[in-house]
């Protein structure tokens, strides 16, 4: 009875994840190795049910590994494969450098004061993220409030829109709630006599932040800079809002083979090297999750 | 009798002669290691700290002792200096170290919950303190070791913090806090974590640590046995202020207030009317009885007669060679006891309606007691057993 219980439960997010990840990715995966076609749909070989088992050895006949190929000859790819792991390296240092004095502050303040701060925090996500982006389109625009502010002080206006320095600070704006929660988790939870314990035996408060604090809040820094990276590295709409065509990043290269060039295997190509490489941070987000539980 | 206060009497003779003749704080001459000075500190408008004068001398075992909230944990922290006095000095021989900060100040505290730091080892711990001293590698290495032999932790130096026993742990705080070698100690309830029998290996250990550091400790408690063990001197906090500064035997035999002596130990108090007194002795009277005390007392005033479980002797028949108005002597009915092994104590209601509280010690194996609940009985105390209090 509670085998047969126990079994049911385990079967449901066995089912989930087969129906919500196995499947489309085993689908993208076998697109991947297909060929490109002119054709409805654009890419081939299908598996001609009709022929039985013939059929599907046809078909494994015809999957080969020659988009991927593509991907290592044509500069392109590859460009917008670093240009991506770059952009979302920049961002998580940044969103380090940013986020933790704030996760830092809020959890220092009073107890009341604290849940209000992490409201504020969490606030702007009840708005649409689309809005929020075209918000900051009008704020960088040539003509928009951030030049307007600042021909108001005389000072020159500056263009970075449709930049890389546009698709940062998209970034950073976007992904700052999810480098402060897991910073403030830790920082809040930290044992205040830690810190008077380092003192009384002669550290002054900056040597004690930097021997104590710090290298406690670690798991919550690991936690929030790989909650970011990983997104952000596979980000589409904020370097397609926001950063112009001179921005490389993979999920605009997707988007532009899937639906501008038709090339659905070479999109499919893309998309796995990208979650092939994500594996190695995702899991180390998982073993970090599973150490910090413990 | 309590058990705290007879190990006290057991052990001090043992630990050496020296410290039955170590009374600095009787030598006007001698300057104190550490001196509050009329210190106060309130919190929001109500007051913590009130008005403490009392001075510390090195190599002392001082003990605070009082219920929570009565200030001593706030006295502790203004001497480690994460709070500042409102009012009144702390001195630190002779200097007043008001603006100094807690990592300046020559004194280290090691916590109630410990405040072991949980990413470094046990070694890196104790080395804590050393390195912003600017010890050196080597020298830090071999005073760490050291400390782990002096609390017996050898070869744990490598520990995770989160490997350790909670005995272990509080080990580590205390070499943690004595390795850097301050001018004195403080102690936040270092022995309320661990269970009972641990509890009393420990404060031995600490006594024993102390006197062959020869450094100063100052223990704050809410354990009445735990003060009376360690401690040279007991300082009795209630409501921020110290009711009484003194040996644990003086605390215990001559308590200065009702509130010390109901603190420290049972007592059984008898109100009454002073109705003489002369040389050190007090003649009292109530409806309970004629009483007879040490001590002195404003005659025609109400006083106390405060005398201790232990030294009340539990009569089965009234001494025939009593005469009528001898003194402490009263009737009682026994309605309760409670047998502990080494004692029983026998709750015994007087015909008032009052109940007293009478220790005998179980001095035979005898099963069959030979008193039990109903018996009438005389308890009966000696006039020097006794002692008057006014307040």
């Amino acid at each position: 009875m509670s085998g047969g219980r126990s079994r049911l439960a385990a079967i449901l997010p066995l089912l989930w994840v087969a129906v919500f990840f196995a499947f489309p990715f085993a689908l993208v995966a076998k697109l991947s190795l297909s060929d490109s076609v002119l054709a409805m749909p654009p890419y081939a070989p299908r598996i001609d049910w009709s022929q039985g088992f013939e059929g599907v050895r046809a078909f494994l006949a015809g999957l080969d590994g020659e988009t991927y190929a593509r991907l290592v000859k044509d500069r392109l790819y590859l460009d917008a494969y670093l240009s991506s792991l770059r952009l979302a390296a920049t961002g998580t240092g940044l969103l380090l450098l940013i986020g933790y004095p704030i996760a830092y502050g809020i959890a220092r303040c009073r107890p009341g004061v604290r849940e209000a701060l992490v409201m504020a925090v969490i606030l702007p996500f009840w708005t649409s993220f689309l809005i929020r982006i075209y918000a900051w389109i009008a704020i960088l625009k040539p003509a928009g409030v951030l030049n307007a502010a600042l021909g108001a002080l005389g000072l020159p206006p500056v263009d970075i829109l449709n930049t890389e320095t546009a698709v940062l600070l998209g970034l950073v704006y976007a992904y700052l709630p999810f480098m402060v929660l897991p910073l403030y988790a830790v920082l809040e939870r930290q044992d205040e006599s830690l810190i008077e314990a380092a003192q009384d035996l002669g550290a002054t408060p900056l040597q004690a932040f930097w021997r104590v604090t710090l290298p406690i809040s670690i798991p919550g820094a690991a936690a929030g800079a790989l909650l970011c990276f990983i997104p952000m590295a596979g980000e589409f709409v904020i370097p397609d809002l926001m950063g112009g065509s001179e921005t490389l990043m993979l999920g605009r290269v997707i988007w532009t083979e899937f639906f501008a060039n038709r090339d659905w295997p070479a999109a499919s190509a893309v998309a796995i090297v990208l979650l092939a490489t994500l594996i190695v941070p995702i899991l180390l987000f998982e073993r970090q999750q599973s150490k910090v539980l413990k | 009798m309590d058990p705290g206060a007879d190990r006290t009497l057991s052990v001090r003779p043992q630990i050496g002669g020296i410290r039955d003749t170590f009374a600095p704080w009787e030598d006007a001459t001698a300057r104190p290691l550490v001196r509050f000075d009329h210190v106060s500190k309130a919190f929001g408008g109500v007051s913590a700290v009130d008005g403490v004068d009392v001075s510390i001398y090195e190599r002392e075992f001082f003990a605070l002792l009082g219920p929570s909230g009565c200030g001593k944990t706030t006295l502790m922290r203004l001497l480690a200096g994460f709070e500042t006095p409102d009012a009144g000095r702390i001195l630190l021989e002779g200097r007043d170290i008001q603006d100094d900060p807690p990592h300046r100040r020559p004194v280290h505290m090691m916590f109630q919950a410990y405040a072991l730091f949980p990413h470094l080892n046990v070694a890196q711990n104790i080395a804590f303190g050393l390195k912003r001293q600017g010890l050196g590698k080597a020298d830090s290495a071999a005073r760490v070791e050291e400390m782990l032999a002096l609390v017996r932790l050898e070869g744990l130096g490598r520990r995770r913090i989160d490997q350790l026993s909670g005995g272990q742990r509080q080990r580590v705080a205390l070499a943690r806090a004595i390795a850097p070698r301050p001018r004195i100690l403080l102690l936040d309830e270092p022995m309320a974590a661990l269970d009972k029998k641990l509890r009393e290996e420990t404060q031995f250990e600490l006594m024993s640590l102390q006197q062959s550091l020869g450094m100063t400790f100052m223990i704050v408690t809410h354990d009445q046995d735990e003060a009376m063990v360690v401690a040279d001197r007991i300082a009795v906090m209630r409501e921020g202020r110290i009711v009484q500064v003194g040996r644990p035997a003086e605390i215990y035999e001559a308590p200065a207030d009702r509130y010390v002596a109901g603190f420290i130990g049972d007592i059984n108090l008898f109100e009454a009317r002073v109705t003489h007194s002369e040389n050190g002795r007090v003649k009292l009277a109530s409806d309970e009885g004629l009483f007879e005390a040490e001590g002195a007392g404003p005659v025609g005033k109400t006083a106390w007669v405060a005398v201790r479980p232990e030294k009340i002797t539990v009569l089965t028949e009234r001494p025939a060679d009593l005469d009528r108005d001898a003194p402490n002597v009263v009737r009682g009915e026994i309605h309760d006891y409670g047998y502990l092994g080494d004692w029983t104590t026998y709750m015994v209601r007087m015909a008032s309606g009052r109940t007293l509280r009478a220790a005998r010690a179980n001095a035979t194996r005898a099963l069959d007691r030979p008193l039990g609940v109903g018996d009438a009985v005389w308890l009966a105390f000696q006039p020097t057993s006794a002692v008057v209090l006014t307040r």
